[in-house]
């Protein structure tokens, strides 16, 4: 999946604990506790990172957070120019979403136009009393008038550069680079 | 991975690993079936027609509604009160359809080979929604989708399909993709109904019902065409169901966890006894349901992406 050259290292597995962790007590902040709040981690890296803040979660306040996962290829804007499709995967929500406090969860906020999916997603799905927003990194670049609640950390880059944000449940490692594009 | 074909028109032509993507793609969909608001975006402004030939309640409405879930406009070909009744040929009706704007047309037509030409005369998509005596891939696939989805896998099942096996376009399309996905097929049918050959297709015939039932993890039964009566190729309905009819007591010759599949519509107490088309080994109901599911991800494989095919 190597398609650039790495440029810099921006966090390691042990930063990426600390910063989950520090978003995890924002969360329940900003809350004032998980009553009603459901994490709901965008597929595919959106959802381990869900995952761990859940477990953060839990750990602090010795009660978890129910967890969703949410696949936004059908609702992506850019779909009649993308040969091949990307692939559908399921979404599964084993709750109700109404007058729940919705937290999704992303690795990188760029564009801004996978969020706009999923708030239109969640939308067809019920109608949540808030929707909010944490994202890993957030790298800039917005096209859309979209921002996030809670950010682990503001990278700033060029559009020649890519945030790559690496799980250990996909890739086998925790870190956070940044990569040049191949020209 | 992706679909590197313009059209459905067959089993035939899918390899092993686009059938699964079909299969893998429909999960997702079906799961837009539960719920309240029914409409993804995915396919808004795109327009699919049905163009129907012959009689059919389940194939072009499920459909229909597989392309409104998916968002696309549709658009009903009604051919009894069309033009074609005053004679106009099949290939204008077709080409009107597609300069008219149309993305995607599901063709059924009495002759086989029928949506293979339409495929060739139009630069919209065709999906074959059942050519005369040839195929009816959405309906394998459907059938696949509910076997795998209560099995698990559809490699080394074994699968009995029973009936009018020669005139069946539902059985050619079953056999040419479970022979791919690797379950072992059986045929069975009276000697009229079956075709010389079919094994060179990878199946086993049998002319026993009893004798193909037995060990069997799935079986689909396949319409009678009663109008096959007249032509003296069995001799009496009472006599058909006698002999090749699921009734329970043979549906217990097969596994405890066989699966009863029928592509509809159903003649009752015919090919098939009421209490097994209603018992718990059927899963009739969810292949309707399924079919929605598995014809959404076909149009959003053939439509959902980019230019270049």
């Amino acid at each position: 999946m190597e398609n650039g050259k790495t440029k810099a290292r921006i966090m390691d597995a042990a930063k990426m604990q600390r910063t989950i962790t520090r978003i995890a007590h924002e969360i329940i902040e900003r809350n004032k506790g998980i009553r009603d709040l459901v994490l709901v981690g965008i597929r595919r890296r959106g959802v381990p990172l869900a995952e761990r803040i859940g477990h953060s979660i839990e750990k602090i306040e010795g009660m978890a957070a129910p967890i969703g996962i949410l696949d936004i290829t059908l609702y992506r804007d850019d779909l009649t120019m993308l040969s091949p499709q990307p692939i559908v995967r399921q979404t599964q929500l084993p709750f109700d979403l109404n007058d729940k406090h919705v937290v999704l969860v992303d690795d990188v906020l760029f564009s801004g136009r996978t969020v706009r999916a999923a708030l239109e997603a969640l939308i067809d799905l019920g109608r949540p009393k808030t929707i909010q927003l944490a994202v890993l990194i957030d790298r800039g670049h917005r096209e859309l008038p979209i921002r996030a609640d809670y950010v682990g950390k503001s990278v700033p880059t060029s559009l020649t550069e890519q945030v790559k944000v690496k799980v250990k449940e996909f890739d086998e490692i925790d870190e956070v680079t940044i990569e040049t594009l191949e020209q | 991975m992706s679909l590197k074909h313009k059209d459905l028109l067959g089993l035939q032509e899918l390899s092993p690993e686009e059938i699964s993507l079909i299969l893998d793609t429909a999960i997702p969909m079906k799961e837009v079936l539960n719920r309240d608001i029914k409409k993804l975006p995915t396919l808004r402004g795109k327009v699919v027609a049905t163009l129907f030939y012959e009689a059919s309640t389940r194939t072009r409405s499920s459909f229909e509604l597989a392309a409104k879930y998916m968002g696309a406009d549709t658009m009903s070909l009604a051919v009894a009160t069309s033009s074609v009744q005053k004679g106009e040929s099949f290939r204008d009706t077709a080409e009107t359809i597609e300069v008219m704007g149309v993305d995607l047309v599901i063709l059924r037509h009495a002759m086989s080979g029928a949506a293979h030409y339409l495929a060739q005369c139009l630069k919209a998509s065709v999906i074959n929604g059942g050519d005369g005596w040839h195929e009816h891939p959405t309906q394998a696939l459907l059938d696949m989708y509910t076997i795998r989805e209560k099995k698990g896998t559809l490699n080394g099942l074994r699968v009995v399909i029973m009936g009018d096996i020669l005139h069946s376009r539902v059985a050619r399309s079953n056999i040419l993709g479970l022979v791919k996905m690797g379950s072992e097929v059986r045929v069975v049918g009276p000697p009229t109904l079956m075709p010389r050959d079919i094994e060179q297709l990878g199946v086993k015939r049998y002319y026993s019902l009893d004798q193909a039932l037995a060990g069997a993890d799935v079986i689909n039964v396949l319409r009678l065409q009663l109008e096959r009566q007249q032509k003296g190729l069995f001799p009496s309905i009472r006599e058909y169901h006698q002999h090749y009819g699921l009734t329970p007591e043979r549906v217990r010759l097969a596994r405890n966890d066989v699966l009863v599949l029928h592509p509809g519509p159903m003649n009752r107490g015919i090919e098939i006894a009421p209490e097994v088309a209603d018992g718990a080994h059927s899963v009739i109901n969810q292949q309707v349901r399924n079919g929605v599911a598995v014809r959404m991800a076909l149009l959003y494989l053939l439509m959902g992406g980019g230019a270049e095919v």
